[in-house]
């Protein structure tokens, strides 16, 4: 109980220094926990993508288009239940910088398929029966403040031109992790206009999206798809909707290692800055602790004050890093809204905020409690500050 | 007041030597010194600085270990005792005031003179007892929720006092307990001194390189260079 009031006093001995190094503590927990929210974000479409869903694209890359003539051969297959298709449209909305994925799909399949994207019977209706009708994402709508019957335009650079469409429907997410950031139309508009423009690139697709009846039979699915297009002009490259989205991500691979090893370095760097803090004040206070051990004080008890102190320090600073990283990152998700649609803090991160604490903590205490208990008394005692 | 009748030696010094070790240089500190300490004796140990005076009375007090010889204190060998038999020996037969004080900043006087007791296992209560009488002693019961920052250096002084006699030990040891005080507060602390020893019968091992200091005490030693005279 002593020793509990006594660590106490001693942690705000030094206010300045102590407010410090807890405040360097709280920066870089919460500059952790944003770093592993932007990684979770980053993986977001892959976990909101549905274990039932495969996409089948061009085998060359993604780049190249698949013949529509394909959705038939693919619904025979055995083991589908639905196909849909679409094209990565990749239209411009006023400005380069107001970017959001943009999709030509074939409506009634598409929303079947894609149940998390949430639409009204009314809405879906009216998005089906209008050809230049979109539906976007409640994010998105709120953003550029669409509302239902306004005309949007946008300007093509994979199909040139100016297209218009208009809002017919605002999906809402079904998931937490559901991007509502998505913008739809109509595949038919799209390749309606290409047959009077550009024949030559009527009639292709950039993906088919393929529902199957057993998710635990999708593999098989996949490559019974693939095999009936092996040795024809446009191969095929089938795989779940999950790896499908990690493929993407592969690419940014480096860059995540690159972020994972940053928040390992901040750990790093509150471990020196805590352990500083430690051997200065054990330091200052060695004719104290010497002070102690004439009295009787052993060991242990003294090794308790360090550690005690130590960690105080470092679990004011967790508690402080969690209850602030909800509002660093509400505004970092406001503020980069438009690339990381899905900013979640994972409660999980948490787990690592009191590990690396406590770990900080400890490991900042055992030099210093070690020389403190190792001096004599008789030298601890002639020490002048 | 106490009979001042001679008991025997509190304290027995036999062929005690001590050096320390210097980048692999051995400096000689004190080099077999031999004598004894009556039971209720006050007695200065003076000297020029550096002489060792610090290093004998660390040794008496059992905060340190000769190199070689043996000391006895109320019959017990405290240079065979382990270390944790060392401190619980100390906590209870031995107290201690030093030249700085050395009370704890962030604890009011009473918890200081408290703190030794906490190792004692007495109750909340008995304990609160002994620190009013202690601080009582020391004329300081209306300054006891006091820090040390706020206390002069001769109250801070009185207070280290009343740490040093609250656990009732035997004997005192005080090493230049009046080096960092002005003349009256020294003065003070002196006749505090000389009442535990007249009226508690406390054994009091003075050091001080003050003639003023030592001429309270009732028994004079000079340590020159390592040798007692
Ligand atoms: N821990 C130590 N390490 C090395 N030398 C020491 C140590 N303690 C004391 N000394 C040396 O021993 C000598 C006696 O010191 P001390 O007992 O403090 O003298 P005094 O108290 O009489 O001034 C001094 O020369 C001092 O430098
Ligand atoms: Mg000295």
């Amino acid at each position: 109980m002593f020793i509990l009031k006594l660590v106490l006093r001693n942690t705000f001995r030094h206010t300045l220094r102590t407010s410090l190094t807890i405040l360097s503590i709280i920066i870089a927990l919460v500059a952790f926990g944003l770093l592993r929210t932007v990684i979770n974000s980053w993986y977001a479409g892959v976990d909101a993508s549905s274990a039932s869903r495969l996409v089948t694209r061009n085998a060359i890359s993604l780049m190249f288009p698949l013949p529509l003539s394909y959705r038939d051969k693919i619904r025979a297959v055995d083991g589908v239940k639905t196909v849909s298709y679409g094209n990565w449209f990749g239209g411009i909305y006023k400005d380069r910088k107001n970017f959001f994925a943009n999709f030509a799909v074939d409506p009634k399949t598409y929303f079947q398929l894609n149940n998390e994207f949430m639409l009204t019977p009314e809405e879906h209706d009216a998005f089906i029966r209008d050809r230049k009708g979109f539906v976007a994402g409640r994010k998105l709508a709120k953003k550029f403040g669409w509302k239902i019957g306004d005309s949007v335009p946008l300007e093509g650079t994979i199909f040139p031109g100016s297209w218009e469409f208009v809002l017919r429907g605002i999906y809402k997410g079904k998931e937490k992790n559901t991007d509502e950031s998505l913008f739809f139309f109509h595949w038919e508009y799209l390749n309606e206009t290409l047959r009077k423009t550009m024949p030559l690139r009527a009639d292709k697709v950039g993906f088919y999206m393929v529902g199957v009846k057993d998710p635990a039979r999708a593999v098989d699915v996949t490559v019974a798809i693939d095999r009936i297009f092996k040795n024809s002009l446009a191969e095929t490259l089938t795989e779940t909707e999950k790896a499908f989205q990690l493929s993407f991500i592969s690419m940014s691979e480096a860059v995540i290692i690159a972020i994972r090893l940053v928040s390992l370095v901040v750990i790093i760097i509150i471990m020196a800055v805590a352990a500083n803090t430690m051997a200065m004040t054990v330091r200052e206070r060695t004719r104290e602790y010497a002070v102690f051990k004439t009295l009787g004080f052993g060991a242990f008890r003294i090794t308790a004050m360090i550690f005690g102190e130590s960690l105080l320090i470092t679990m004011t600073g967790c508690v402080l890093g969690i209850v602030l990283t909800y509002p660093a990152a509400g505004a970092f998700g406001r503020a980069l809204g438009d690339y990381f649609p899905i900013f979640v803090v994972d409660n999980n991160i948490f787990t690592v905020y009191v590990g690396a604490s406590l770990l900080v903590g400890v490991t900042a205490a055992v030099l210093p409690a070690w020389k403190a208990i190792r001096i004599t008394i008789a030298e601890g005692l002639r020490r002048i500050e | 007041m106490r009979d001042m009748e001679r008991k025997g030696p509190i304290v027995e010094i036999r062929n005690i030597s001590k050096s320390y070790r210097r980048d692999s240089q051995n400096i000689p500190v004190l080099e077999d010194i031999t004598f004894d300490i009556g039971e209720g004796e006050f007695l200065a140990l003076m000297g020029p600085s550096g002489s060792g005076k610090s290093t004998l009375l660390n040794l008496i007090a059992g905060l340190d270990r000769p190199d070689s010889g043996t000391i006895r204190v109320g019959g017990v060998d405290i240079a065979s005792l382990s270390e944790s038999g060392l401190a619980r020996w100390r906590a209870s037969h031995v107290g201690f005031i030093f030249q700085f004080y050395n009370l704890v900043p962030v604890l009011t006087a009473f918890e200081n003179v408290e703190l030794p007791l906490l190792l004692s296992g007495l109750s909340r209560r008995d304990r609160r007892e002994h620190v009013d009488m202690a601080l009582g002693l020391v004329n300081l019961s209306d300054r006891m929720d006091h820090y040390p920052s706020q206390l002069s250096g001769g109250q801070q002084q009185r207070v280290a006092i009343a740490r040093a006699v609250v656990t009732d030990p035997a004997i005192l040891v005080a090493d230049e307990p009046t080096g960092d005080l002005d003349r009256v507060s020294a003065e003070d602390v002196l006749g505090l001194m000389d009442r535990l020893n007249r009226e508690l019968g406390k054994t009091i091992i003075l050091v001080t390189h003050d003639p003023l200091a030592a001429g309270r005490a009732r028994m004079t030693r000079h340590l020159v260079k390592g040798v007692l005279t």
